[in-house]
Order: structure tokens, then C-alpha cells, then sequence
């Protein structure tokens, strides 16, 4: 058993990857992912990680340069948040489609405007659909645990697509939490160096990011959709054998007193702490509710999900963005969409709630819960909630 | 590309879309994308080369003797050559079935 350690939640990332042993680790400052990589610069400037570390001038850059690390055969990283995440966009996509094992922080910040620094997940859920695995994280143990697991995922030979760990800016970025480390030789031998499965090499030189004409496009599509589904049960497997190394097992979607919960929350990231304590009080005054965490956002988990509502009633989605004039969240209107062949349904109700680092306290959980209640029973007479908007 | 494109299945298309083929773009024949093709009047020709030197896709070829043609797997049909000829010796003609 390792001792525990207080350490800021960024550090500990860094931490990770330098025991992940990175090679190259192309980056832009943009706040509230700051001080990972900061501290990773300075761990490649003392020779504490044997790694490149390329300044760029923007996220645009950082992302390029990363496609050509990952190109030249290095283990690669990078981390971002909010306007980077934005700017990197267009690169993103080419990132996963040419199946660059890239793994990326993303400290979940507001997009603007108004201009914000604080957290919510428009910034994710931008970048929803660019052919990544994307899982969330609630506490810094799993920051850290997650950052070394997301290198082996993504740069297996069946997989070989790039991931995101998303964490909540500030509230779980800034915070100092007591963790458990895992030491090198045991993530040495859970992480074996990687082996690209293709390399720049002038000796046999190929193209790569050629252009795919219509009669072979959707071939190209195709083939990501389905590895990109495949990934689940290699993420599993990995999951699990780390579960075994160091007695922490995630899952897909994580359960909290869910056992004869007529009412379900769903939430993602730190969210979900917070939520469970407004479930035990709940549950203390004989309210039917447990609390749904939805870890893996792409793979999607169809099947862990739909498992996962069996026997609720009323599951009440919290989201953390906003999808301006559509049908609520964006996480809402997936699980929606997921549950929709099942019979019998849940009420799915959707409630948008910490949007720009606006403070989300258990009572916001117990009241959205007597809100959704009540909403239920008429109707619901809305498409989905703002909660707490005043006027 | 072993085979025409639109005989591979997903499962065949290359991992991240990579062409292990050097030089394969010539393959593409994008020639094809054109309305119209230019034609020379070679008696009003100077084999001054200002088309071969203009052309955006290096699809002009010098003959044997200085004058010039055209490839016509790659010309795009934009009639730069035919603009900038010195001698107005290049006409651009419609293509046809």
C-alpha cells in the first residue's frame, strides 16, 4: 500500500504522466489547466522526465505538434481547456482519424461569452463527436489513476485512437487532495514503452493524412466507428487490471445507493460528489433516490446505461452545459436518445445546472430532485430546466 | 492502391488512411474535373515556355523541339496558359463527350 500524499490535483496529473514516462508533451498555458503543464515543463527542464517539450505559440500548434510527435513514434501529450480545446478543433478530428494514440487533459472550463474562467463542460461538449475516448473524473485519485490507464487504452494495437480525461477546472484542478501514488515499477511494468504501429521513417517513406476521395470516405468512417466502439472492451480490460494493481475499479457507469432507487440523478465529474451527499440525506429521510455517475462518455456505454436505469422511474439528467436552442443538454439529449427503445421508460427530466463555475451545494440536488418531483407528476410541462436562473 | 477505390471494403481501407506507396498521387487523375482544355496554334508559337512556367499543375509538357502540349490527366482546365501567352497562341475549347 502506497502512502497518501496531499498534492494539488494538477500536479498529481503531471505526476502521471511523468510516471507514464511521456515523450513528448506539446503545450500552450490556457487557464485552469495552467499548472499541469507548467509543472511538466519544469520536470523536463530538471531531466525528472526524460521528454520534449515544444512551446508553441497557441492550442492550434500544440495539437499540430502533437500529430507529428505521435507521427515520429513518441509517447504524446498534451492538456487544454475552454478557448484552446476550441481552437484546437479542426485538428482534432484529424488527430483521432489518422489514429494518433495522443492522451489529453482537458481542465473543463466555460466557453466564452461571456468570458469565463470558471467550469462548466461547453467546452467538451463541443468537442463531442471528434472520434476520441473521453472519460470524466470526479476526485483527483481518479485524475491521476485515469492519466496513466488513458496511455495503455489508447495505444493498443486494437484501439490506437487518441483520449481525453476530462476534469473540472478549479473545483478539482486547484484542489489539494490526499492521494495515493502508485510508484514506478508498477506502472512501469502495467505500461510497457510504446511501439508505434507506424513511424516517420525516410527509409520508408509513406503519406499520411492523404485525402480520401467520396469513393472511400465513408469506408474511412466506418472503420473509426467501429474501433472506437470496439475500444469498450479494451478499456474494460484495462480498467480491470489496474483494478487488480491497485484495488480501485472503475466502471462505465458507477452506482451510488442505487438499490431500489425509484428516482435516479445522473451526473459527470465532480458533480457527482457533490450529489451523493444530497442522496444520503435524501435517502435518511426515505426519499427512493440513488445516484448514477457516468464515467465513459465516448464509447458510449448504451448497454451499462440502459442496465443501469432498470426499475427507476424518474431519472433526472444534470448537465453542465447548455445547448442553446436545442433539446437541453447535450448529455441529456443522449440519454434520452439511449433509452428511448426501452419499455418500460423512465421520465427522463433534464436539469442544466452549474453553468461558468456558478457553486453547486447539496441542497441544489435536494431541491431539483422535489422540483423534478413535482414537474413529473404534471407533465413535465418543459423540454428541460435551467436550475436556479433567476427572474 | 492495388485496386480500384470503390472495391474496398471498410474493413480493407488502411489504418489511419496511410499510403505506403510513395508517389501515388499520381494516380489521381484529376484531370477529369475539367470544362475545357487548351490547344495550341503552333505556327504562332515562340517556345518562350511562359505556359509551361505559369501552368498551376504542372500539366504542361515541352515536345521535342520547344513547343509545348498539354496532359490532359491533369490539366484543370483554368486557361492561365491561355492568359498569359505571350503570342495569344493559346485557345481554350469546350470539352465534349
Amino acid at each position: 500500500m502506497a502512502k497518501r500524499v496531499g498534492i494539488e490535483v494538477s500536479l498529481a496529473v503531471s505526476h502521471a504522466v511523468q510516471l507514464a514516462r511521456a515523450e513528448a508533451i506539446a503545450a500552450y498555458p490556457i487557464t485552469p489547466q495552467t499548472h499541469i503543464v507548467e509543472h511538466l515543463s519544469s520536470l523536463v527542464a530538471n531531466a525528472e522526465l526524460e521528454a520534449e517539450f515544444i512551446n508553441v505559440e497557441s492550442e492550434h500548434s500544440a495539437i499540430s505538434a502533437c500529430i507529428g510527435t505521435s507521427a515520429a513514434g513518441a509517447r504524446t501529450y498534451t492538456a487544454t481547456s475552454s478557448q484552446g480545446l476550441a481552437l484546437m478543433h479542426e485538428i482534432l478530428f484529424i488527430a483521432s482519424a489518422m489514429r494518433f494514440p495522443i492522451v489529453m487533459t482537458v481542465a473543463n472550463r466555460a466557453l466564452s461569452g461571456p468570458l469565463s474562467i470558471w467550469n462548466d463542460h461547453s467546452d467538451i461538449m463541443g468537442a463531442r463527436d471528434i472520434g476520441w475516448i473521453q472519460v470524466f473524473v470526479q476526485n483527483g485519485q481518479e485524475a491521476f489513476d485515469h492519466t496513466i490507464m488513458a496511455f495503455k487504452i489508447a495505444e493498443h494495437r486494437r484501439v490506437l485512437l487518441p483520449m481525453i480525461v476530462n476534469l473540472d477546472g478549479f473545483i478539482l484542478s486547484h484542489v489539494v487532495e490526499a492521494l495515493e501514488f502508485t510508484d514506478q515499477d508498477t506502472v512501469d511494468r502495467f505500461l510497457p514503452p510504446y511501439h508505434p504501429w507506424h513511424q516517420l521513417d525516410p527509409k520508408k517513406p509513406v503519406t499520411m493524412g492523404a485525402f480520401g476521395m467520396p469513393e472511400i470516405f465513408a469506408e474511412f468512417k466506418m472503420k473509426h466507428q467501429v474501433t472506437l466502439m470496439n475500444s469498450y472492451d479494451q478499456i474494460m480490460k484495462v480498467w480491470q487490471e489496474w483494478g487488480q494493481l491497485t484495488g480501485r475499479d472503475y466502471h462505465p457507469v458507477e452506482h451510488y445507493k442505487t438499490e431500489g432507487a425509484k428516482i435516479l440523478l445522473l451526473t459527470m465529474g465532480c458533480l457527482s460528489e457533490v450529489a451523493e451527499i444530497a442522496v444520503d440525506e435524501l435517502r435518511d429521510a426515505g426519499v427512493p433516490v440513488g445516484l448514477l455517475k457516468l464515467r465513459l462518455w465516448r464509447p458510449f456505454p448504451f448497454a451499462a446505461l440502459r442496465e443501469a436505469v432498470n426499475g427507476a422511474e424518474l431519472l433526472i439528467v444534470c448537465d453542465r452545459a447548455l445547448s442553446v436552442g436545442g433539446p437541453g443538454g447535450p448529455v441529456l439529449s443522449e440519454v434520452r436518445s439511449v433509452l428511448y427503445p426501452l419499455s418500460p421508460q423512465p421520465k427522463v427530466l433534464g436539469y442544466i445546472i452549474g453553468l461558468g463555475g456558478r457553486d453547486v451545494p447539496p441542497e441544489d440536488f435536494k431541491e431539483i430532485v422535489a422540483q423534478a418531483q413535482a414537474e413529473a407528476e404534471l407533465g413535465p410541462r418543459q423540454e428541460f430546466y435551467m436550475y436556479g436562473v433567476r427572474g | 492502391m492495388t485496386k480500384p477505390l470503390e472495391d474496398y471494403t471498410w474493413q480493407e481501407v488502411e489504418l489511419g488512411g496511410i499510403l505506403r506507396e510513395p508517389g501515388s498521387a499520381r494516380d489521381y487523375k484529376v484531370g477529369d474535373w475539367k470544362s475545357q482544355h487548351p490547344v495550341w496554334t503552333k505556327s504562332h508559337c515562340i517556345r518562350c515556355g511562359v505556359c509551361w512556367t505559369v501552368c498551376p499543375e504542372a500539366a504542361i509538357i515541352e515536345e521535342t523541339g520547344g513547343y509545348f502540349d498539354v496532359n490532359l490527366d491533369y490539366c484543370k482546365g483554368c486557361g492561365i496558359c491561355a492568359r498569359e501567352c505571350v503570342t495569344g497562341c493559346i485557345s481554350m475549347v469546350t470539352e465534349e463527350e
